[in-house]
């Protein structure tokens, strides 16, 4: 994708939301980008942006404006299963508005109203992750462990701190604590995965 | 405050940024003296309220933000929109980003711009791919 449309004025960004460098590395080694291919170990990005899952995608356009908000795209389908979201679908989406063929939301869909806001809450759990994210660089991890959980009370629609601080707290973020807490959220009618609603078709 | 420099050091996190002041803990509250609160944070606390600059925001009427013991830093937070995290115990605290503020910049749909490092160390800017069309992907290992 980055290959075949980089001469068009394009380029990817990836954001790792991960604990370290090191978890990130295999991924990125793995697929071997030309693009810039950044960790993010204190979560910037999601503060900004209001990102509360991965994976979580955004379109930018040439003016540096958000043009389709917080999506949900998978590079693969490996997950398709469950996700029920065809990663060709977006890629076709997005070469299409890279090229100029298409916009970048159907007619009539504006990416002001789709563009979620954060509130005062989600505020404070990030501050919450913040605060024990630092603690846990300490080595303080018990204390780190008390704003973590803290985070996950505040804002239970935010994995990536209920999930992300996982792998920190020594709890396998595909294990059955995860799998717990995934279906307690679905089954009290949640969404895990909040696409767009084209996306979602 | 005339104790002030007796106090224990207390880390302020200041959106992530680590800033070490003299500070003085007792129950969840904690106290600052204004140059300590000024040194930290870069507000001076006045009478009309918290100034930085040409910029003052307003103290609410008949808020106790400060005591003998000092400024309340939960009080200074509160005054600024600001969450904070805070952890007696450890000494330490987080000083986010506001609601308001982040939903200003997300509702005028203007992407925040960032600077971020890649494996190699190397810092990568948003900014530096204006002209550009860009997709950004956020992801994980977990």
């Amino acid at each position: 994708m980055q290959e075949e449309l980089e001469d068009r004025g394009f380029t990817v960004i990836t954001v790792a939301l991960d604990k370290s460098p090191e978890d990130a590395r295999p991924w990125i080694e793995a697929a071997r980008p030309t693009h810039p291919s950044l960790v993010d170990t204190g979560h910037v990005l999601a503060d900004l942006y209001n990102i509360v899952n991965v994976p979580t995608v955004f379109w930018i356009d040439e003016a540096g404006r958000i043009v389709r908000p917080n999506d949900v795209a998978f590079g693969t389908d490996t997950f398709k299963h469950i996700t029920g979201l065809e990663a060709a679908r977006h890629l076709g989406a997005l070469r299409a508005w890279v090229r100029g063929e298409a916009p970048a939301l159907p007619t009539g869909a504006s990416a002001r109203e789709l563009q979620r806001l954060p509130g005062e809450t989600d505020q404070q759990a990030r501050a919450e992750f913040g605060l024990g994210e630092w603690l846990h660089r300490q080595g303080r991890t018990d204390a780190a462990e008390r704003h973590f959980v803290r985070g996950g009370e505040l804002a239970p629609h935010d994995f990536t701190i209920r999930r992300g601080t996982m792998p920190m707290r020594g709890i396998d973020p595909m294990g059955p604590q995860f799998r717990a807490m995934l279906g307690e959220w679905v089954g009290q009618g949640n969404p895990y995965y909040r696409p767009l609603p084209d996306t979602k078709g | 405050m005339s104790h002030a420099a007796t106090d224990a050091t207390f880390t302020i996190l200041d959106e992530g940024k680590p800033v070490t002041v003299p500070a003085r803990v007792s129950g969840g509250t904690v106290r600052l003296s204004r140059k300590a609160l000024e040194q930290a944070l870069g507000w001076t606390f006045k009478p009309e309220g918290l100034c930085r600059g040409a910029l003052c925001v307003p103290l609410r009427s008949g808020a106790a933000v400060e005591s003998a013991d000092g400024v309340d830093l939960a009080g200074v937070a509160a005054a600024l929109g600001r969450p904070l995290a805070v952890d007696a115990a450890e000494r330490a605290a987080y000083l986010g980003v506001g609601a308001g503020e982040r939903a200003r910049a997300l509702a005028a749909l203007e992407a925040p711009d960032f600077t971020l490092p890649d494996l190699a160390g190397r810092r990568h800017s948003l900014r530096e791919h204006r002209g550009k069309k860009v997709l950004l992907v956020a992801y994980a290992s977990w």
